[in-house]
């Protein structure tokens, strides 16, 4: 499984924002951490701004605020609005497209494509952002040069 | 077993003699967690027909006969009652087992039913009770909890989600029977 480059942006960028309601963040600040062009960036937010789910604060500190509901936007409300995961439509001209196999095979894959819709649709920006947090309760961290603790 | 207490974000804990009792501030009420009573039964019953529009009496006198005594050790049926001024009712209830060796599982907690009152949502009781069961099967040693939720009921996914539950390593598999 693997998701389009402006969808892990978009996912990217709301967890910044929704972890940081109450100030905005520029595309500068996003891109450094994740070594991606502002440009990049702008497109994937002019969407997220579309979709309502961020909105534009200008001015000196301007950037971007997460407008969202975090426990209710989940991971496949942001990646539909990039790419679509839905089961592949039938084509035609597709070599044994209309055998039986063929018919298996797409049966497989939908049964796939069901579980990663599920999935993505059980994960709002909220929990993620509860769990990134445990990740980094849990990780080791490093206190005096070769001391290592965990937190 | 602790009692926690939930204001807003902030939390509390503080024992209450050795009973199964969580607490939760909403608004002027508080929400305890015990184990069920044969009183409960009814407003459970009524709980569920609303909340799944299929009354199942039977079905929930039997559960209450298998997981509802003090004696059973493996199961429990916990229930939260919200405390107002003049009455209490019951906002919620979970019920989970300690199963071992079944699917070739080593032991572990399964949760088997949860339901909130709907207009008691979003005030952390969901939470509490996962909590409170997550205590009890700990303290009858296992260290693994598991559930089965259907792919389109978004909001219990995104509960046992929110909870920390991941898929876990098994696939539950079925057919139509010819």
């Amino acid at each position: 499984m693997k998701l389009q480059i402006a969808s892990q942006l978009a996912i990217y960028a709301l967890l910044e924002l929704a972890a940081r309601p109450d100030r905005p963040i520029s595309v500068g600040e996003i891109g450094d951490k994740y070594k991606v062009s502002t440009y990049h960036l702008a497109k994937v937010m002019t969407v997220l701004g579309r979709a309502k789910l961020v909105r534009a604060a200008r001015g000196v500190k301007g950037g971007y605020q997460f407008t969202g509901n975090a426990r209710r936007t989940t991971l496949l409300d942001v990646i539909q609005l990039f790419e679509d995961l839905g089961p592949a439509n039938l084509d035609a001209r597709a070599p044994g497209e209309r055998t039986d196999e063929a018919r298996m095979l797409r049966d497989v894959l939908r049964e796939i494509d069901d579980l990663a819709q599920a999935t993505f649709g059980s994960i709002t920006i909220a929990t993620m952002l509860k769990l990134i947090g445990r990740r980094r309760a849990s990780r080791p961290r490093r206190t005096n040069p070769g001391v290592t603790e965990r937190r | 077993m602790d009692s926690r207490t939930l204001t807003g974000g902030d939390r509390a804990a503080a024992p209450i003699c050795g009973r199964i009792a969580s607490t939760v501030t909403k608004n002027a009420d508080t929400v305890r967690i015990r184990r069920v009573l044969a009183a409960d039964l009814p407003e459970i019953i009524a709980l569920d027909q609303r909340v799944t529009g299929l009354a199942k009496r039977d079905y929930w006198h039997d559960v209450f006969g298998r997981y509802g005594q003090k004696e059973a050790k493996d199961g429990f049926f916990l229930v939260a009652k919200s405390h107002g001024q003049n009455d209490a009712h019951v906002a919620g209830f979970i019920i989970g087992e300690v199963r071992a060796w079944e699917f070739g599982s080593s032991p572990c907690g399964w949760v088997f039913a949860l339901s909130v009152e709907p207009e008691m949502r979003q005030h952390g009781v969901g939470e509490a009770l996962f909590e409170a069961i997550s205590a009890e099967f700990k303290k009858a040693g296992v260290s693994k909890m598991r559930t089965m939720v259907a792919r389109d009921s978004r909001l219990p996914l995104l509960f046992f989600r929110g909870e920390g539950m991941t898929a876990g390593p098994y696939i539950q598999l079925e057919k139509d029977i010819d």
